[in-house]
């Protein structure tokens, strides 16, 4: 399903196959009108791609087929063992963590995990953790401390799941704790935003001394609709919320929020995985090598300068 | 002119309702109270226990020693988004001003507690209700740098409705900042608590309201991440009674007590007492 930005360009994509069709099966050499319509296809992708709202970003944020923190473990790291539950309630799929090996580096990963399809989003309630998720990701934190390993993230919910149970078990409470016990890790912590980072749900495991973010993912304290329906009384206003909210990734960028932008393919992420998966790899190892250095408590006071320097306010 | 005062413009909810002058009237028993004893009973009514809204300057007045506050707070709120919803930001945030009487939704001070050298930081509603954006998060970080500084404990009161989407993802950071500095307070075992009051929800649940060492709640109420509609919305259930009241919270463990307002100081004084390095010699 092409998104709304994207039908121009696919239609023309299927005239240029229909033509190449016909002219191979009927031997007519249409070359010239072929590439006339190629420079337009060409043209049109980096008008549509180079000009995208915000709120087109946040469409392809949510885009099927982009990496899931999963394919993006399991394309760029090896080894994985994957952990699982909380030790004291349960296990939520909605947060997926472990062990694995990047470029050779024994890591501790997290992240939160969407489905890839309707029954697999039923199961990992559509990436919006409950308690128990945070308190994994906490569980995983005192691992890598433990151990002295390196911890990473992967962000991708819409947010922490607002429903009776999550408020019974405290789901601020383990927010709040989750974001505390990820600052004071005493190893190098690297959270890269893959596609949706809704609210406190996504900063509960988003604490890094360096924050990435993929070209089309967004971040905020809300969600568009969310924000449109309280402040313009209408979801459907979402577009307008999305430009006012200044989530996308270049927006960040300029606030500090993150450190640096991942670039995708064009057309996002999902349109070509393998290329996507290998710029994250390369911008964690970046990551990681400029971090080398650091010893446990710089690592720390590292962490806390950079989030302690976030805000804007007149004296 | 008694007429109109009758038909005055509406109150926001869980403000006593006003009849002319000498009286109020309880939104939760309709008891008619007067005004000054509903003022010596700091907004609780004396018929039904309700606890209603108290200014930030009384709750001041309530819980610091006499003559002992001084001002810490006083930062200004910028537009860093150029935010521009029905109207813009900066608009909203006079007309805030305007209605508070302050910069932004936040006051604090040094001040002593029952003689405990202390910072005291309390969210004021009246301002955008009560939400944090960078300026509540900066002063609240620097109140808790400075009592770390200065070995205090740290009090903050908190009633919001969550960070301020005007400032977006900077509200958000302000989560993580919050939470960061109280790190500064713990290296010196310095107690915190945590006091919530009607309403706290959203990130400032999830930050440094809490995580302090000690959490009291006024009576009835709504703490809490979603708000109430959110939640209903999501579930498309009516909600059980009581959910997310104070009472609800100590039943699952997320609070230490459900203090009586009329009692909070004096548990307050006990807690910090019991807690703070510096007082064993500070009896009452």
């Amino acid at each position: 399903m092409p998104l709304e930005f994207e039908k121009p360009i696919e239609e023309l994509e299927a005239k240029i196959a229909e033509l190449e069709g016909f002219a191979s099966s009927s031997g007519v050499d249409l070359s010239g009108e072929l590439q006339v319509l190629r420079d337009r296809l060409a043209q049109l992708k980096a008008d549509t791609f180079s000009n995208l709202s915000r709120w087109e970003r946040v469409q392809l944020a949510r885009a099927p087929g982009r990496p899931t923190t999963l394919d993006v473990i399991g394309g760029i790291m090896t080894e994985f063992v994957e952990l699982s539950g909380d030790r004291t309630f349960g296990e939520d799929a909605a947060v997926v963590g472990g062990l694995a090996y990047l470029e050779g580096t024994s890591v501790v990963v997290v992240g939160h995990q969407k489905g890839r399809d309707t029954k697999e989003n039923i199961k990992r309630n559509f990436a919006m953790p409950h308690p128990e998720g945070y308190r994994k990701a906490i569980r995983l934190m005192d691992l890598a401390d433990r151990f002295g390993r390196p911890f990473i993230t992967f962000i991708d919910t819409p947010g922490a799941y607002p429903g009776i149970s999550a408020e019974e078990r405290g789901q601020a409470w383990v927010i709040a704790q989750s974001i505390q016990r990820m600052a004071r890790l005493r190893v190098p912590a690297i959270a890269v935003i893959l596609g949706e980072g809704g609210s406190g749900g996504a900063l509960a495991i988003g604490v890094g001394n360096r924050v990435l973010i993929l070209e089309n993912a967004w971040y905020s304290v809300i969600s568009p609709e969310s924000c449109a329906a309280i402040l313009w009384r209408d979801a459907r206003e979402a577009a307008k919320a999305a430009e006012a909210l200044k989530l996308s990734a270049p927006d960040l960028l300029s606030l500090g929020i993150v450190d640096k932008i991942i670039p995708e393919p064009d057309g996002g992420a999902h349109r070509n995985p393998q290329t996507s998966l290998q710029n994250i790899k390369k911008a964690l190892l970046e990551a990681l090598a400029e971090l080398k250095h650091l010893g446990p408590e710089e690592l720390f006071e590292d962490r806390y300068r950079r989030f302690r320097g976030l805000g804007r306010y007149q004296s | 002119m008694a007429l109109e005062r009758l038909f005055r413009r509406r109150r926001a909810q869980g403000e006593a309702r006003d009849i002319p002058e000498l009286w109020a009237k309880c939104p939760k028993c309709d008891a008619q109270i007067y005004k000054k004893d509903l003022e010596t009973n700091l907004h609780v009514c004396p018929k039904c226990g309700h606890h209603m809204r108290l200014s930030a300057d009384r709750r001041i007045e309530m819980l610091a020693d006499e003559g002992s506050f001084e001002q810490i707070t006083g930062l200004k709120p910028a537009d860093p988004l150029g935010f521009v919803d029905t109207e813009p930001y900066p608009k909203r945030l006079e007309r805030y001003q305007r209605e508070a009487q302050r910069p932004d939704a936040i006051v604090g001070g040094r001040c002593t507690i029952g003689g405990v050298p202390s910072v005291l930081l309390v969210m004021d509603y009246a301002f955008a209700g009560g939400s944090m954006g960078s300026v509540v998060g900066e002063e609240i970080t620097r109140g808790i740098e400075l009592a770390a500084q200065e070995n205090r404990a740290v009090v903050i009161v908190s009633v919001s409705g969550g960070a301020r989407m005007q400032e977006a993802a900077l509200s958000l950071m302000q989560m993580a900042k919050t939470t960061l500095a109280l790190d500064r307070l713990w290296a010196r075992r310095l107690p915190y608590v945590s006091i919530l009051t009607d309403p706290t929800t959203g990130g400032v649940t999830a930050s440094f309201a809490a995580i302090a060492d000690v959490i009291l709640a006024e009576p009835g109420a709504l703490i809490g991440f979603a708000g109430p509609r959110v939640i209903k919305q999501t579930i498309r259930q009516d909600l059980p009674e009581g959910f997310q009241r104070s009472e609800f919270l100590l039943k699952h463990g997320m609070v230490d007590q459900v203090v009586d307002r009329r009692q909070l100081n004096e548990t307050l004084v006990k807690v910090l007492k019991l807690l703070h390095p510096r007082t064993v010699n500070h009896g009452r």
